[in-house]
């Protein structure tokens, strides 16, 4: 045994020493190269650079309504946080176009995909007990459950009967939307996050924003600062390989002894009464196979017919998600291991209602990839904190509302609706057409503020009368009244804070028309 | 062929130039193109915010001025995306239904329609960025967008290659949207500015003197936002080069 041995380790050693940087520079040239997957990519932010602070997501007061508009702004006076934010998920976006422009067939892909999501959809209760009978006859418990409270105390009585303290669990949106991680912690179970950004968020006490990328609004900074805090580790220290090789360091014996694990899951096979997760940490797999006692928590939505359809998923998912060919595992889940018991947890929380919805159910076909939310110039400009739900970014904005129409009646206008989102989703949801749908379901219900609605009424008094129109835009500065700013009533020319107001032409084409052309026409 | 001009409320108030550009152009090619008078707009700032039922007068003025048209032609690809696509707080009747199918966007309707061959007046000898308007672009189908995997083509590019000296720059970000997105641009005014802003650097940044786009709301938008940030850039809508101006 050397004296190094003996050293007590300090704050900042790693285990893994290649992995340690000499620098803050993590990238490397060809030839050293370090792994550049593109979750994992970070460029750093220079060293002499002042810390700016994490710019921190919507203010949630229980179920009022969403200001977006104002939590981005916010955002967008990090700058710091703000570029890094829009350039990483450009980046991803433009890695997503490489890799679908790289096979043939991928609009063709998409459809399929589409059309599988569409009869699995439609056909939702014969799958649903397929599956379950498919999985009980591999070993397997199954459990239903009506909504996320449904959820969390199945949970809680399967961990109360084996007497499990700690559960590991690997990223799940669905979670999320169950309020797991708070019910747990008030009824004493440990819940440790085992996915790299969602460990970030949890010991930094935020949600996730975004489904693929949790922590993707945080810099390296913020996360040396959250880990200085949490894990003992060196504050001055934010090269990404340290970062993520303390977190493994701290996370791992906790998944060693823990009770029980919990998954989410990307697929779940009808005919077999399989759950499919893909992770690039294969931390899912430590999930379900070390801890004695395994769980996986399925959105009802999350079915396939068969296994089959799965590759054409798998094809699709990691490319749109991140770039990538396919995620580091997809691991499928059958049986319990010997000794151990498995449960599956089948969630509807809105979904059947949702299913029922006839301009919005095809939302249900989404497979989470998030690659609306990259593409989204909004959400890269905004941050996904900045809408104060589970699922932000385009697929949140028309998902979120059928959660609760008041609470987020205001996230369907925070959108250009310029149809990138529809365009890159590997199902082939129309998002920017049910974000213009639900404005009107929105609209109708006036669950749109009075201020805007009365605004909308009057263009529209103005617009549909010839008369009234002439003689409101007889001047530019009088149009800008009835045109881009309806807002007369507002004495802050919302317009002209960050932009120039267009010059005044001498005169409106209609008036040119008047005196060149119908002159003319009478003259002839 | 009897051809009606529909000039957008915005053009109307602040770009007269664009439509007067429209109807001369339409012209050259020897075309009879009338202007119904009592025309205002399409209906979209009240369809965009989800109050259809405030647009239904609006859309049966449209209507109502525009029947009886082999085409209806809009130097606006937004607004033809709306009547197109969301021109239904009416009754769809064959009427409305004839008036919707046949408005066409000035690009596409030389290109579809017209098939020009040669522009022999259009002459415009500068670097030109691009901006396709997101309605126009994946709404009507101006071009290819990047996130597609199909063949390039691109209606307005392929114009634009008809006039006389005038050479296209690459932007980063070819078809992000710029951030006018309608009432977008007044209800949350940082974001789009802030969109507003990086398209413009962008355009500044791969050497272009002018942008050129097929609509006037954008080139609005990111006009005031190249002004507010002192970038020399100067703004022109295709029906204006299209037609010959002199820059």
């Amino acid at each position: 045994m050397s004296a190094d041995d003996l050293t007590p380790r300090r704050t900042g050693d790693v285990l893994h020493r290649e992995v340690r940087a000499p620098s803050d520079e993590s990238e490397r040239g060809p030839g050293g190269e370090r792994l550049q997957h593109a979750e994992a990519a970070s460029k750093p932010i220079r060293a002499d650079a002042p810390r700016e602070p994490q710019p921190r997501g919507a203010r949630v007061r229980g179920n009022r309504p969403i200001d977006q508009a104002e939590a981005a702004e916010r955002f967008l006076a990090a700058p710091m946080h703000q570029k890094a934010h829009d350039e990483r998920l450009w980046d991803v976006r433009r890695k997503r176009d490489v890799a679908a422009h790289g096979i043939p067939e991928w609009e063709e892909l998409r459809e399929l995909a589409s059309r599988i999501k569409t009869h699995t959809l439609t056909h939702l209760d014969r799958y649903l007990e397929q599956f379950e009978a498919a999985a009980e006859a591999n070993g397997v418990h199954v459990h239903w459950a009506e909504d996320g409270a449904a959820h969390n105390r199945i949970v809680l009585d399967i961990l109360k009967r084996h007497g499990a303290r700690s559960l590991v669990k690997s990223k799940s949106m669905l979670t999320e939307e169950c309020g797991f991680r708070h019910f747990m912690a008030a009824h004493d179970i440990d819940v440790i996050e085992t996915d790299l950004g969602e460990r970030i968020q949890q010991l930094d006490e935020e949600e996730p924003s975004h489904v693929v990328m949790p922590a993707v609004h945080k810099t390296r900074l913020d996360v040396a600062d959250v880990f200085a805090r949490t894990l003992g580790t060196d504050p001055d220290n934010d090269d990404a390989h340290y970062l993520a090789e303390s977190q493994r360091e701290t996370t791992r014996p906790l998944i060693l002894k823990a009770d029980a694990g919990l998954t989410g899951c990307n697929f779940a096979i009808a005919e077999t009464g399989t759950v499919v997760t893909c992770t690039n940490e294969g931390n899912a797999d430590l999930s379900g196979n070390v801890p004695p006692l395994q769980i996986h928590s399925i959105g009802i939505e999350k079915l396939l017919p068969r296994v089959e359809h799965l590759g054409v998923f798998i094809r699709l998912l990691s490319r749109s998600a991140l770039g990538s060919p396919i995620t580091q595992y997809t691991s499928h889940f059958r049986k319990p291991r010997t000794g151990s018991e498995m449960h599956f947890v089948l969630v509807d929380n809105g979904r059947s209602e949702r299913l029922a919805m006839e301009e919005f159910w095809t939302s249900l076909k989404c497979i989470r990839c998030g690659a609306c939310m990259n593409t989204c110039p909004v959400y890269r400009r905004s941050g996904g904190l900045s809408y104060g739900a589970t699922y932000s970014g385009p697929i949140g904005l028309i998902i979120d509302p059928t959660f609760d129409k008041r609470k987020y009646s205001t996230l369907p206008f925070s959108s250009t609706m310029n149809g990138s989102c529809t365009n890159v989703c590997p199902v082939k949801i129309n998002i920017h057409e049910q974000i213009f749908a639900w404005r009107r379901v929105l609209a109708e219900e006036h669950r749109i503020p009075l201020l805007k609605q009365g605004m909308m009424k009057a263009a529209g008094a103005v617009l549909s009368r010839p008369a009234a129109y002439r003689a409101a835009i007889q001047t530019a500065d009088s149009a800008l009244r009835v045109l881009p700013r309806f807002a007369v009533y507002n004495p802050a020319n919302t317009w002209g804070k960050k932009r120039e107001m267009p010059h005044a032409p001498r005169q409106s084409f209609h008036a040119w028309y008047r005196q060149n052309r119908m002159k003319k026409e009478t003259d002839a | 062929m009897r051809i009606g001009l529909f000039v957008p409320c915005y053009v109307d108030a602040f770009e007269p130039e664009v439509g007067i550009a429209t109807l001369e152009l339409l012209e050259r090619f020897g075309l009879t193109v009338e202007y119904p008078y009592d025309q205002t707009c399409c209906g979209q700032p009240m369809t965009n915010t989800g109050c259809h039922g405030e647009a239904a007068a609006t859309e049966a003025l449209f209507v109502k001025n525009f029947s009886g048209f082999d085409y209806v032609v809009a130097p606006s690809g937004s607004c033809v995306h709306q009547v197109r696509e969301h021109l239904t707080a009416i009754p769809q009747t064959d009427e409305v239904k004839a008036v919707r199918s046949k408005t066409y966007e000035l690009v596409e309707f030389l290109h579809d329609v017209l098939r020009i061959e040669a522009l022999p007046w259009a002459a415009f000898p500068h670097k030109v960025a691009y901006h396709s308007n997101c309605n126009a672009l994946r709404g009507i189908g101006h071009a290819r967008p990047t996130e597609l995997n199909r063949p390039f083509f691109s209606k307005p590019l392929s114009l634009l290659k008809k006039v006389k000296g005038l050479e296209i720059v690459d932007l980063t970000r070819p078809d992000e949207c710029c951030g006018f997105g309608g009432t977008f641009s007044v209800f949350e005014p940082a974001v789009s500015a802030k969109m507003g802003y990086d398209k413009v650097t962008d355009q500044a940044r791969a050497g272009a003197a002018y942008v050129v786009s097929a609509d006037s709301s954008c080139l609005m938008h990111q006009k005031g936002c190249a002004e507010r940030l002192g970038v020399p850039l100067k703004y022109i809508h295709i029906a204006q080069v299209l037609n010959g101006a002199a820059a």
